[in-house]
């Protein structure tokens, strides 16, 4: 029997072999991957243990810190958001049950100072509890609250103000807000409110008609190919046929041969439609590419939170070689669809010269000893335009704010360059399904000569004009944002 | 031969230190202090083992040194993981420990001559069937998450098939022993396969119909699977016919896919370890939770007393069963890989022990009997360990020695006596034998 007794030891032996092969496999090879599991709360759990960091304004105000709740085992640190609904978005929330999102997502890593595996071990043999970085940001608490304030007067919307030179985010708003404290208790209830969509930041995920506003871009093409000069007259005759549909000016008004200031100032349909179908599809697209449209704006947001923009069909983006409209959408109408941060982007391009800077919230990350471990160092995007055509493109922007369609975005005492914009959405279910409601607009900077500031303003759902419910918004952002420079 | 004790005691030494070491390690991450309590619950430990090992020494002297330390070592596991998941608990622990001792002392006292269990063999396996029945007894048994495992007599409870599984080793090792000549010589070949006699393998189909019993009534797959893989085992040790194995797993795979298909709770836990995922909230919660335990753990785990077994500041459990089933899952979550590594070895060992006191032994019941005894111990510890980490559909067995449970400790230390019973007539043998041949070879000098 001896035989036999050492053979079934050997398959014990290979038995418990296979136990720690299984072992090895869930514990070392496949744990990165459980660790992302979503039944998975473990990782978030631990993190729920460590002091996460604050996330400050660009002066200091405390806009997310964690308190500890317990003590020994069961010590645990809970996040609390000091401005309630105030940054809802973009800062987002982080919470052990509901998960997180935007801001507080996408810099985890620092918030819980995740550092290298090295000198966490360093910590470790120190005796030392992890614990996360302070983030400040770029983010200025008064345009904010101003921002907030006049969304909530005019309707549903968004506001994004961006610094030109360096692409530093000042206001991030969107209405209806949210407040982040409430999340552990009522999130489904947010997420089941379809009718407002508190949870969506409207101004990274808000995919809105954005009318004549886009004239701003297909004039940049005009300009930067060299199709036309701020010289070239084209005669806009009112309607004019456009693939078998009438396109008209307002008021069906016709047009003399114009020029590019005139054009933009009165924001005439059918001169910009022309201009669309002269420059051809493939232009057009690129110069979109170039703004960052057609794909997910550089900011620091996860991902899956900031929408593209550009012409869809059936929540696909359509390419140079697909059949579009040229003509409606050179005037932003067609199937486009934008959000108001990748509007805010080309009224900062333009202002900065034609280089369009990495839109960023985070301004700087400081550990808990008081040292700033990392600062933002503003980098390029892209060079969408020339310095020529920036300069060129802003004139006529002034111009739209002086005598044209933008007159209340007007600024005493400061020169404010921008562009108007109303989309008719009627039939839109979101708005209830009426006929008189409109996507109204404002996108421009301010001051002209030397630009500080760069906004898009938008309301969804108003039977108002752009210069009516979206100038004013801008307007009082910039002037909240230029008298605290 | 007091030089096997001698080592025993020796071994002893690194155990009780280990405890001390452990305990301390749980204080320190509780309280950041280094408590005496540490100190003075590794002398009880120690004074326990030194008892245990004195009484050893008068009684076994030739038995296999390193069983007892090597239990020890997997009870001092048991005890910190156990006192740092509730300390409560671990109270009960060590008096079941305690008793567990009376038991091993007693079975040692009164059974020294094991033979007389080769009398009452029929006795033995009815008792042992019994035993697995009465959980089904209504006012007496106990239900477990759809399975039958427990009994409950007023303040006593206990689970049955810990017992059994000793009986049914007894009876089989006994019946094996009688019958496996005219189970090999009776065997015949039926296109190709070579089959046992029907006549002699009656009593082995009762064996199999005990653990397919067990599957539909008690409900109980791990501890079916246990007895069945024993049986199997012993069948294969005492007749060297392979195919009797093919067919005994055939036999039981066939059963237990049937049965698969038709009682509920077996069809949920081979569902469940399919398909994990699909109610990661409710039936899947377990094995998920120790998978993710484990992947928490890494190479060298989190540290005694650093792992979460509830959600922080709930009752909520994170690892489910933390202190019976998934104990093998908080092993690996604090001391990783290496530590469970550690443990696997451990069980690896008192195998290589038990096998090796068979190997020893002259007569064929002493033989069987201490091949079936290591073989389900063995098994029992593949079975959960396979359960928590998905080897095998999850069962609620007990980790021997390690998890929470007065029945899984005090019945394997009436196990662990047995052997130790079986170690010291083998080995007495040996040294006798071996004293002869020498003293012949002097003789002729």
């Amino acid at each position: 029997m001896n035989r036999q007794i050492i053979k079934l030891f050997g398959l014990i032996v290979a038995l418990f072999a296979v136990l720690i092969g299984f072992t090895s496999y869930w514990s070392v090879f496949d744990a990165k991957a459980l660790k992302e599991k979503d039944a998975n709360k473990r990782p978030l759990l631990e993190q729920q243990q460590i002091k996460r960091g604050r996330i400050l304004a660009a002066d200091g105000t405390v806009l997310a810190r964690s308190v500890p709740k317990g003590h020994g085992d069961s010590l645990r640190y809970v996040r609390r958001y000091p401005e309630g609904s105030l940054y809802g978005h973009p800062i987002g929330y982080s919470f052990v049950q509901q998960g997180d999102s935007e801001f507080e997502q996408f810099h985890n890593d620092e918030l819980v100072g995740n550092e290298s595996e090295f000198s966490s071990i360093l910590d470790e043999l120190r005796g030392r509890r992890q614990e996360g970085d302070d983030i400040v940001t770029n983010l200025d608490p008064t345009a904010q609250a101003t921002a907030l304030e006049d969304l909530r007067e005019a309707g549903f919307g968004a506001v994004v103000a961006i610094e030109p030179k360096s692409g530093r985010v000042r206001v991030m708003a969107s209405n209806p807000a949210y407040d982040p404290n409430r999340v552990p208790y009522e999130l489904t209830k947010l997420n089941e409110n379809e009718l407002e969509t508190p949870l969506v930041n409207r101004a990274t995920q808000g995919q809105y008609p954005p009318g004549s506003t886009f004239k701003v871009v297909t004039a940049a093409a005009g300009l930067d190919s060299g199709e036309i000069t701020p010289e070239t007259a084209i005669e806009a005759p009112s309607p004019l046929d456009v693939e078998g549909v009438p396109l008209e000016n307002d008021f069906n008004e016709s047009f003399p041969p114009i020029t590019l200031d005139t054009a933009l100032t009165q924001s005439v349909n059918t001169w910009f439609g022309q201009l669309g179908q002269q420059l051809g599809q493939k232009t057009m697209f690129e110069y979109m590419d170039r703004f960052g449209f057609n794909s997910t704006p550089a900011i620091d947001l996860p991902s899956n939170q900031v929408y593209a923009s550009g012409v869809f069909e059936d929540h696909h983006l359509l390419g140079p070689n697909d059949p579009v409209d040229l003509a409606r959408m050179a005037i932003g109408q067609e199937r486009l669809a934008v959000t108001p941060l990748q509007m805010a982007e080309v009224a900062a391009a333009v202002a900065n010269g034609g280089k369009l800077m990495k839109p960023q919230i985070w301004s700087r990350v400081v550990d808990p000893d008081g040292r700033v471990t990392k600062r933002l160092e503003p980098s390029q995007y892209s060079q969408p335009i020339s310095a020529e055509t920036a300069a060129e493109l802003n004139t006529a922007m002034q111009g739209v704010v002086s005598e044209g369609t933008g007159t209340n975005a007007e600024i005493s005492g400061v020169t404010v360059a921008g562009k108007t914009g109303t989309a008719e959405t009627p039939y839109n279910e979101a708005c209830g399904g009426g006929t008189d409601e409109n996507q109204a607009w404002f996108i421009g900077f301010a001051p002209a000569e030397d630009p500080k500031i760069a906004i898009a303003a938008t309301v969804e759902c108003t039977p108002l004009f752009g210069n009516d419910v979206a100038a004013p918004i801008f307007r009082d952002v910039a002037e909240t944002i230029l008298n605290g420079e | 031969m007091t030089s096997a004790r001698n080592r025993e005691l020796l071994a002893l030494v690194p155990v009780a230190l280990l405890l001390t070491a452990g305990f301390a390690a749980v204080f320190a991450q509780e309280s950041a202090r280094i408590d005496d309590a540490s100190l003075v619950y590794g002398a009880y430990f120690f004074a326990l083992c030194l008892a245990t090992h004195i009484y050893l020494r008068i009684r076994l002297p030739n038995a296999d040194p390193y069983l007892f330390p090597l239990a020890a070592l997997l009870l001092t596991f048991g005890l910190v993981m156990v006192y740092r998941i509730d300390p409560s608990l671990a109270r009960d622990q060590a008096n079941w420990f305690v008793f567990g001792l009376v038991l091993f002392a007693l079975t040692i006292q009164f059974l020294r001559d094991y033979d007389v269990l080769e009398r009452y063999r029929y006795t033995i396996a009815v008792v042992g069937l019994l035993l697995l029945l009465a959980p089904r007894v209504p006012g007496l048994g106990q239900q477990v998450n759809g399975a039958y495992l427990g009994i409950k007599a007023g303040p006593l409870a206990f689970q049955p098939a810990e017992f059994s599984k000793i009986c049914l080793v007894v009876f089989l090792a006994s019946y094996l022993r009688e019958h496996r000549e005219v189970l090999i010589v009776g065997a015949r070949r039926v296109l190709g396969v070579t089959l046992p006699p029907l006549k002699h393998f009656g009593p082995m189909l009762v064996v199999w119909g005990a653990s397919m019993f067990m599957l539909v009534f008690i409900r109980d797959l791990g501890s079916s699977l246990m007895f069945f893989a024993a049986f199997l085992a012993l069948l294969y040790v005492a007749t060297g016919r392979f195919s009797f194995v093919v067919i005994g797993m055939a036999m039981f795979l066939v059963g237990a896919w049937f049965f698969a298909s038709t009682v509920p709770h077996v069809h949920d836990r081979v569902e469940i370890w399919l398909n994990p995922y699909a109610h990661p909230r409710a039936s899947g919660y377990q094995i998920l939770q120790s998978i993710f335990a484990q992947a928490d753990g890494g190479l060298f785990g989190k540290g005694f007393g650093q792992g979460l077994i509830t959600v922080p500041g709930t009752n909520d459990a994170l690892l489910p069963a933390a202190q019976t089933d998934t104990i093998y899952s908080l092993i690996v979550n604090e001391l990783g890989l290496f530590g469970a590594c550690g443990v696997v070895l451990i069980y690896l060992l008192i195998a290589a022990r038990g096998f090796k006191i068979a190997l020893l032994s002259d007569d064929g019941f002493s033989k069987l009997l201490a091949t079936g005894l290591t073989a389900v111990f063995s098994i029992q510890a593949f079975v959960i360990i396979g359960g928590v980490t998905r080897v095998i559909p999850l069962t609620g067995v007990t980790l021997p020695f390690i998890s929470y449970g007065g029945s899984s400790i005090v019945a394997n230390f009436v196990l662990l006596a047995l052997l130790l019973l079986i170690s010291d007539r083998a080995r007495r043998q040996s040294a006798a034998a071996e004293r002869v041949g020498g003293l012949a070879l002097e003789g002729s000098r």
